[in-house]
């Protein structure tokens, strides 16, 4: 009596799941991103109160042509580009060479320099007066200024993912090298860089996550000064030249998300695994 | 985080064979082998670019800087004291952490049971759970704007409404001054649910199966197993996802901006709107002194949460 029941809601839920399942994503996921779809598919008249109906004919090439011309594309996907390469580069490169000492060292003041370094995960950055600081160093509104902000902003992340991952390498690799009579650099570039590929793929999907996609810091650091896709989907969101003028706020929306859903499809079980695995030790 | 760590070690076979490296006195050795100077670099980046800064923080939110004058003044706690007066201090304060919690209690129930849902390694859940990463991927604003769509009142979703109750329904999800910050609240749940997703789903994998064996043999139900064993496993997945989706979401501005702007009569100003308005106004002294705040609403915030989760996970 008490087992039949049980089994065969087990049974249900395994023939329901699938349902479940596909019917969630399909209208919670499926939904909005239909009607980004649809309407960058729109006239401009069809588009001016967005709605779920399919267009009546589909303008989406025309649309991308427009935004991608209007909206400066080309110059904001180069601005992008321009500021994501050298912050994630920099940020790991420098991120992992302060992060192999800090967890091989257990000394009272590198458990201080960690706690420091890592402190920026929590604490927000002081985004107004960063702007005085790089016109003190006469870096406002250059993409240099930018990298710097970014690189300090993040380096934490990259810290407290890249010294975690060292401490759970073994030594005994680096002090066969040493004894071999390797420097530390050399130690650091042929032996715990090669090592640490899994978790520097992470940190990387996640900083060019933040990095592409992010405008409030863009905002104040390079605002009207330097284009990226973000301030650029911004300008064109909220121009009075472009009031409701949906369906190329939604053309954009496409032509600035696919880069990184390219990257996202051919990568995916790599970065679901790296992703995952950093936070759930 | 736990003890036990799985990652595989590429170890050489030749490597292990060979001689113990002899003991060294601590801190002598290293020296040469990990020399303080690799830190250097992180280090002064920091200091330049983040903690001066702050430091700044300190000492602009006493001055009267502003876009409408060249030189700066120290006029005490002057900005407190009139963000206090007029309100904003505190409706700033209370909106933020108001949906800082709204984000978090959202994006872990959403995320939560989206693991469980999608919890058995079927090739559906793979491409479903990759369908749920799409929005972690997009950038907030985008997402903002879609649901602008979306909610409009003649917009998609009240269209939906009114296809299935087949009344009428002409409802302003964000032009209501008591629901619109929840609303946008889901709207950043929704976007970052896909990530808490994967790290329950994480930390549904690390529990071991034997033990929900042993639990099934003991007679305990599905339910009694998900609850005395699962859920307590999943405590330091918890952790991370209450903590970053907490103070990520104080930190938060694209989505609320791409919304609602603050809106509708500043219920949903978040400190970080206000910090952009009022720094596009050019009075940089108030949106200097908001910055010190939200500083000080983390730094005050983090850290007891932190705690907290971490000593609940303990005692499991």
């Amino acid at each position: 009596m008490t087992t039949a029941p049980r089994l065969s809601d087990a049974r249900v839920w395994t023939r329901l799941q699938p349902l479940v399942a596909v019917l969630l994503g399909g209208t919670v996921i499926g939904i909005p991103l239909w009607l980004v779809v649809v309407t960058a598919g729109k006239s401009q008249g069809e588009a001016l109160s967005p709605d779920l109906a399919p267009p009546s004919r589909w303008h989406l090439w025309e649309n991308f042509a427009t935004v991608w011309t209007d909206g400066e594309i080309p110059a904001a996907f180069l601005g992008s580009l321009l500021v994501v390469v050298p912050t994630v580069v920099g940020v790991l490169t420098v991120g992992s060479l302060a992060s192999w000492v800090l967890a091989r060292r257990a000394t009272r003041l590198t458990a201080v320099l960690y706690a420091l370094a890592i402190s920026g995960i929590v604490l927000p950055p002081a985004v107004v007066t960063v702007v005085l600081l790089l016109r003190h160093l006469g870096l406002a509104g250059t993409a240099v200024g930018m990298i710097g902000v970014y690189t300090g902003i993040y380096l934490s992340t990259v810290i407290f993912f890249v010294t975690g991952f060292v401490r759970t390498i073994p030594v005994s690799l680096e002090e066969a090298a040493q004894l071999d009579g390797a420097g530390p650099v050399t130690v650091f570039r042929r032996v715990v860089l090669p090592m640490l590929r899994p978790v520097l793929a992470t940190a990387t999907i996640l900083i060019c996550l933040y990095v592409w996609n992010d405008v409030f810091y863009a905002f104040f650091v390079v605002g009207g000064r330097l284009d990226t896709l973000p301030l650029n989907l911004f300008r064109v969101a909220s121009a009075g030249l472009y009031l409701n003028n949906w369906h190329l706020v939604f053309a954009y929306v496409i032509l600035m998300s696919l880069p990184l859903i390219a990257v996202f499809v051919v990568a995916q079980r790599k970065i679901i695994s790296g992703i995952t695995s950093g936070a759930v030790k | 985080m736990s003890t036990v760590q799985q990652t595989p070690v590429p170890v050489h076979s030749g490597t292990q064979t060979r001689a113990p490296v002899p003991r060294r006195p601590p801190g002598t050795a290293h020296r040469r082998t990990h020399p303080m100077w690799f830190i250097a670099p992180a280090l002064a980046i920091l200091a330049v670019f983040f903690f001066l800064p702050t430091l700044f923080n300190f000492v602009y939110a006493f001055t009267d800087w502003s876009s409408f004058k060249s030189d700066i003044n120290a006029v005490g706690i002057e900005n407190f004291t009139d963000l206090a007066a007029d309100g904003t201090l505190f409706s700033a304060l209370r909106i933020t952490v108001g949906y800082a919690v709204l984000v978090a209690v959202f994006q872990n129930a959403f995320g939560f049971a989206l693991a469980v849902l999608l919890e058995r390694d079927t090739r559906l859940n793979r491409v479903v759970r990759v369908f749920f990463l799409i929005p972690v991927l997009m950038s907030a604003l985008a997402v903002g704007y879609v649901f602008q769509a979306l909610l409009k009142p003649d917009g998609g979703l009240n269209q939906l409404v009114e296809a299935v109750t087949r009344h009428p329904f002409q409802y302003a999800w964000l032009g209501d001054t008591t629901w619109t910050i929840v609303v946008v609240a889901v709207i950043h749940a929704w976007k970052w649910m896909g990530l808490s997703m994967l790290i329950y789903l994480a930390g549904l994998k690390t529990i071991p199966e034997d033990l929900l064996e042993a639990a099934h043999i003991d007679g305990a139900s599905r339910r009694r197993a998900f609850w005395a064993i699962k859920s307590p496993l999943l405590a330091p997945a918890v952790t991370f996802n209450v903590a970053t989706a907490l103070l990520g979401s104080m930190n938060g501005f694209d989505i609320v901006q791409a919304t609602t702007g603050g809106g509708p009569a500043r219920t949903t100003e978040i400190l970080n709107i206000f910090i952009y308005r009022t720094f596009g106004q050019g009075l940089f002294a108030q949106a200097t002194t908001m910055s010190l705040v939200l500083f000080l609403l983390v730094a005050l915030m983090a850290f007891p949460v932190i705690r907290f989760l971490r000593k609940r996970e303990e005692i499991l």
